[in-house]
């Protein structure tokens, strides 16, 4: 389902950033672990197509990236990969309604009202619907997130730091909302953390080393 | 939410920048199409009311304001012209004349302006009646349509005329008899519209019994009985040329043929005789010359307003830019290809410049509708706001042009976002 070989990436042609090879099952939930500047969130645009890689190769769904052009890239990835970043953002000029629909659009699928309501219900932000984004809190945006991460019902579900700015609480029922609508899509879960807290919930861990200089 | 919709959310998250950006983009639009629309509306008012007429003879005196006044019934009328000097263009049988046609000015009736002429002045503008008919002695009147429906004017209804153009009680001929309308023309789209004609005779009339009291004031109630026989001195029948003791205001002179006779013909005027002789198309040419350099002033206006609307739109995609520099790759990420990106920045500068032209036609044309008002009681022309020009299309398309080239290099930035580093940085 993913698979990451030989995966190296360089923001300067000199320091090299290695990363170990991936292979993840369908419908598995995978926690990427490792402390900060371990190049957690390069790994996940490599593995999310944002970045090409220096060398190695991913494939999604049997799907090699580099065989893709840009545009053919980004039309894959709106419709097979969901991804939640740390910080959320949105089309500013539009409620957490249309920004869903706006996901359903970008991918070129037909706009879906009643998913968009269902999943924001499901995630009990229903009555924030036609809110604007920037009137939410941290944890009622990253569920919006959520829901735009998974609104087109994606293969693989990458998640950056989903947590991090999160208090236990809302930690927690993030964690389990992102496995929740992993699991009832059938998607693969991919979750890159330093978050400590997660660790104990997840039976497939990876650990990033630090890289070395 | 299409890309579209997007584009018209993202305009409206900003609704004071966009306010302004479209304004000025109207201002612009507009002033260019108001100057369309007059330049226009005016040519073809001149042009209209130059009714085939080739040459116009008036007392000496400014050129222009003959034809002027002449023609267009502007300005005032130039002295007068004693039949006496111009009897050989008003007798029928000259050679070069096709159509000699005599006008008395200088009264009017609520400030609508009375022509002593003959028969041949409404078929000048082809005017043919709507009702009555045309007169037959002295002191009936046809009215023009435009007139008739301002002064609420019917058949049958006589009213006094007065001297000069500006509607004062004291100036009025209320020792004359009244005149009586007899006949309402067409509306012709000419200057004959806001005209109220009447025979020469007419004119003679009024101002004669004028002249008597005043002239031999004390010799005026000896006459008194005397107005029953001036009818029949205005006899309508008398030709024109043999009243060679009465004088007329102008003459507009129709060719046979233009050759080198009639071009003699107004050299000759000019140089051998009291008389003076215009070429209304030379005269308009000067005039409109002299109308232009405004004109063309206020177009180079308009076109500094659309360059810095232009600039204005250019300015606020570019600095929303950065703003939204998150969202526009959270939109690659989300499956939009940089190709979609450059078409939402370039519809938000298109729509923009697209809601300018229109607010812009819509400022022009109702501009022009009020204008036309002011202008048909100054100026005795029926303007209108709800004619549409060709150009207008072309403006359309330089709006889009302009939207489009000012978006343009915002649009290529969106398009070359550096999705990974832009998210990275969170």
């Amino acid at each position: 389902m993913l698979n990451a070989q030989q995966l190296q990436y360089s923001y300067d042609g000199t320091h090299i950033l290695r990363f170990p090879d991936i292979a993840c099952a369908a419908g598995e939930h995978w926690l990427l672990l490792g402390q900060s500047g371990c190049g957690k969130t390069t790994l996940l645009h490599l593995l999310g197509g944002l970045l090409a890689p220096r060398t190695g190769s991913v494939q999604v769904t049997g799907t090699d990236f580099s065989q893709l052009s840009t545009s053919q890239l980004d039309a894959f990835r709106g419709k097979n990969i969901g991804i939640i970043f740390q910080k959320s953002h949105f089309a500013r000029a539009l409620s957490v309604e249309e920004n869903l629909l706006l996901a359903q659009q970008l991918a070129g699928l037909q706009p879906d009202r009643q998913r968009a309501a269902e999943l924001l219900r499901h995630l009990d932000i229903g009555h924030k619907m036609k809110s604007r984004t920037d009137r939410l809190s941290q944890g009622e945006q990253q569920r919006v997130a959520i829901a735009r991460a998974v609104i087109n019902r994606p293969k693989l579900i990458l998640a950056d730091e989903p947590t991090s700015a999160l208090d236990d609480d809302n930690c927690a029922e993030v964690v389990a909302l992102l496995e929740r609508e992993a699991a009832q899509t059938g998607a693969t879960l991919v979750i890159v953390t330093h978050d400590g807290r997660l660790k104990e919930k997840f039976t497939h861990r990876i650990s990033l080393q630090p890289q070395r200089p | 939410m299409n890309l579209l919709q997007l584009s018209w959310k993202n305009l409206t998250f900003k609704p004071l920048s966009t306010l302004l950006n479209v304004v000025l983009f109207a201002l612009g639009a507009g002033l260019i199409s108001l100057l369309l629309l007059l330049d226009r509306q005016v040519e073809e008012k001149f042009e209209k009311n130059l009714a085939g007429i080739n040459l116009v003879i008036g007392a000496k005196g400014s050129p222009l304001q003959l034809i002027l006044s002449g023609m267009y019934h502007i300005d005032a009328p130039t002295g007068n012209l004693p039949i006496e000097e111009c009897k050989a263009f008003l007798r029928p049988g000259h050679p070069f004349i096709e159509m000699a046609v005599p006008l008395s000015l200088g009264d009017s009736y609520k400030s609508f302006r009375i022509v002593g002429t003959d028969l041949n002045f409404p078929k000048l503008y082809n005017a043919s009646l709507r009702e009555g008919r045309l007169w037959e002695k002295t002191f009936e009147v046809c009215v023009g349509a435009a007139a008739a429906e301002r002064l609420d004017l019917k058949l049958g209804d006589a009213f006094h005329s007065s001297h000069g153009f500006v509607q004062d009680d004291n100036l009025v001929h209320d020792d004359a008899e009244k005149f009586r309308v007899v006949g309402i023309f067409q509306p012709t789209g000419a200057v004959i519209d806001q005209l109220i004609v009447t025979p020469t005779q007419s004119i003679w009339a009024v101002h004669a019994g004028h002249d008597h009291s005043e002239e031999e004031g004390e010799e005026a109630h000896d006459h008194e009985g005397e107005a029953a026989h001036e009818h029949a001195e205005f006899d309508l029948a008398a030709p024109l040329h043999e009243q060679t003791e009465r004088s007329i205001t102008s003459i507009l002179l129709k060719f046979k043929a233009r050759n080198v006779q009639t071009l003699n013909m107004q050299r000759s005027i000019n140089e051998n005789t009291n008389m003076q002789a215009a070429t209304p198309a030379i005269e308009i040419t000067r005039l409109r010359g002299l109308m232009g350099m405004g004109a063309e002033a206020l177009r180079v206006l308009a076109f500094v307003i659309i360059g810095v609307s232009g600039l204005s739109i250019f300015i606020s995609l570019f600095s929303s830019l950065r703003e939204r520099r998150y969202e526009l790759a959270l939109m690659r990420v989300m499956g939009a290809s940089p190709f979609r990106l450059m078409v939402l920045i370039l519809s938000e500068g298109i729509i923009t410049a697209l809601m300018g032209y229109v607010l812009g036609m819509a400022l022009s044309h109702f501009g022009m509708e009020i204008m036309a008002r002011f202008m048909q009681d100054e100026y005795r022309y029926t303007f209108s706001g709800l004619t549409f020009l060709q150009e207008e299309a072309w403006l359309l398309a330089g709006a889009l042009g302009i939207g489009m080239v000012a978006a343009l290099i915002p649009a290529v930035q969106a398009a070359r976002t550096d999705i990974s580093t832009t998210l990275a940085e969170g």
